[in-house]
């Protein structure tokens, strides 16, 4: 069924079209929108479309970096100051989905994918919105939590603080298919270490719930202690606390829970 | 519902066709233009069946809405032989049986063109890699492989 298609050269003039009408899309890479369109969903009328420059800008160069929501995986690959989220951005799709999939985007990609944002929750990042009244900043976990209530929203861009060493920011999909495959299980870790403990541990866990959640019973196993062998080994049993997997094609919700404090352990330990 | 104008390059030629609101390239190019390389195979961005290079990039034309490539420029397999002569790749394909049904060829074929137009020597592991968004339900990639290494380690220039 043909829809209408609205193409800004404003961010803002994007934002109020798609407040305005409750069955308009925004259309970035088309990963989604274009897939939603091409299975016939009836729900979607009009699809909303922005050139501003503004959304597929990348400032890389501080201690915080500010993605624009338009900006694709492929680009951040191509990026040497995102060196942080070339594995994140590396393990979705195949090369022509992160020629065409956003930062923006994933943020909305329902399980098993938006593996991304996974990377961005355990990084506590903030999700710059813009709405019929304005823009303003919300924590990415308000974001997810929220997520059903923002088709009308249109993110504007992603920024997040550069963890302080490689080691500290921890990222892994678990795939049945290499190189590519669907996720069953995707982790991140956050786990900056002060005078050799673990301070303000983060961890992120994507296909454990509709949306990508924190583990929080896991991070208060490593808060305030250094990251030791018996410390790990709470973590990773506090690994499925509070998640809700669902069963798919990828796996069960039970195989879910079963291996998520396995594959938490290994990432713990840096082990392959 | 009005239909909108839209001109873009299609193999080096100039194209101008009117499309509905919402039209994806892979339809206006399959039907419109009447260019049936690209496959529709899942409509979804799961098989890369309609995979195109858009400016030079891989994308797939099933996920692309057709007003998107305004003014820029579409090539698909229909374009890379030269005259009567298959491309190398093609020839690769053929010679190293990388086809079997061949509705995965076209797809592979462009995956395969975008890797080495921007690295004409890959290694086994970069080309596993350029064709990972590709699914291929005969051949068990082997073939494919092979073929594409045959080009990447010098058959080329003697194709």
């Amino acid at each position: 069924m043909p829809v209408t298609v609205r193409t800004f050269a404003n961010s803002g003039e994007a934002a109020a079209a798609l407040s305005s009408d409750r069955s308009a899309r925004y259309l970035g890479g088309g990963t989604l929108v274009m897939r939603a369109l091409n299975e016939g969903d009836t729900s979607i009328s009009t699809v909303v479309r922005a050139s501003d420059q503004a959304l597929t800008r990348i400032d890389a160069t501080g201690s915080r970096v500010t993605i624009g929501a338009g900006v694709t995986f492929a680009r951040i690959l191509a990026e040497r100051d995102l060196a942080f989220l070339h594995a994140p951005a590396r393990s979705i799709g195949g090369p022509a989905v992160r020629n065409m999939g956003t930062v923006g985007g994933n943020l909305f990609a329902p399980v098993p994918y938006g593996d991304f944002t996974v990377a961005l929750l355990a990084l506590d990042a903030t999700v710059s919105i813009q709405g019929g009244l304005g823009s303003r900043d919300v924590p990415i976990e308000e974001f997810l939590q929220s997520r059903e209530r923002q088709a009308g929203t249109l993110v504007l861009s992603i920024s997040c603080q550069k963890p302080g060493n490689t080691e500290a920011f921890r990222y892994r999909k678990i795939a049945r298919i290499k190189p590519k495959g669907g996720s069953v299980i995707t982790l991140a870790a956050h786990l900056p270490v002060s005078s050799g403990r673990i301070v303000g541990a983060r961890i992120a866990l994507g296909s454990m719930a509709p949306t990508p959640l924190r583990a929080r019973a896991a991070e208060r196993a490593l808060e305030g202690r250094s990251l030791d062998a018996a410390t790990i080994g709470a973590a990773a049993a506090a690994a499925a606390e509070g998640t809700s997997p669902g069963d798919n094609a990828l796996a069960s919700a039970w195989y879910r829970r079963e291996i998520v404090g396995v594959h938490l352990r290994r990432l713990l330990l840096g082990q392959e | 519902m009005s239909k909108t104008a839209l001109q873009f390059h299609h193999n080096g030629r100039d194209v101008a066709i009117f499309v509905d609101g919402g039209t994806n390239l892979l339809v206006a190019l399959r039907e419109q233009i009447g260019d049936m390389t690209p496959k529709f195979g899942c409509g979804q961005g799961g098989c890369g069946a309609c995979s195109v290079l858009i400016d030079g990039e891989l994308h797939l034309s099933c996920l692309t809405l057709a007003e998107a490539v305004a003014g820029r420029s579409v090539e698909t397999l229909d374009g890379i032989k030269d005259g009567p002569n298959l491309h190398p790749l093609q020839r690769a394909f053929a010679e190293n049986f990388a086809a079997q049904c061949g509705y995965c060829t076209p797809g592979m074929l462009m995956a395969a063109k975008a890797l080495l137009d921007r690295n004409p020597s890959p290694g086994r592991a970069e080309i596993v890699e350029a064709i990972s968004g590709n699914i291929c339900r005969c051949t068990g990639y082997e073939p494919i492989i092979n073929a594409v290494l045959a080009v990447a380690s010098g058959d080329r220039a003697r194709a």
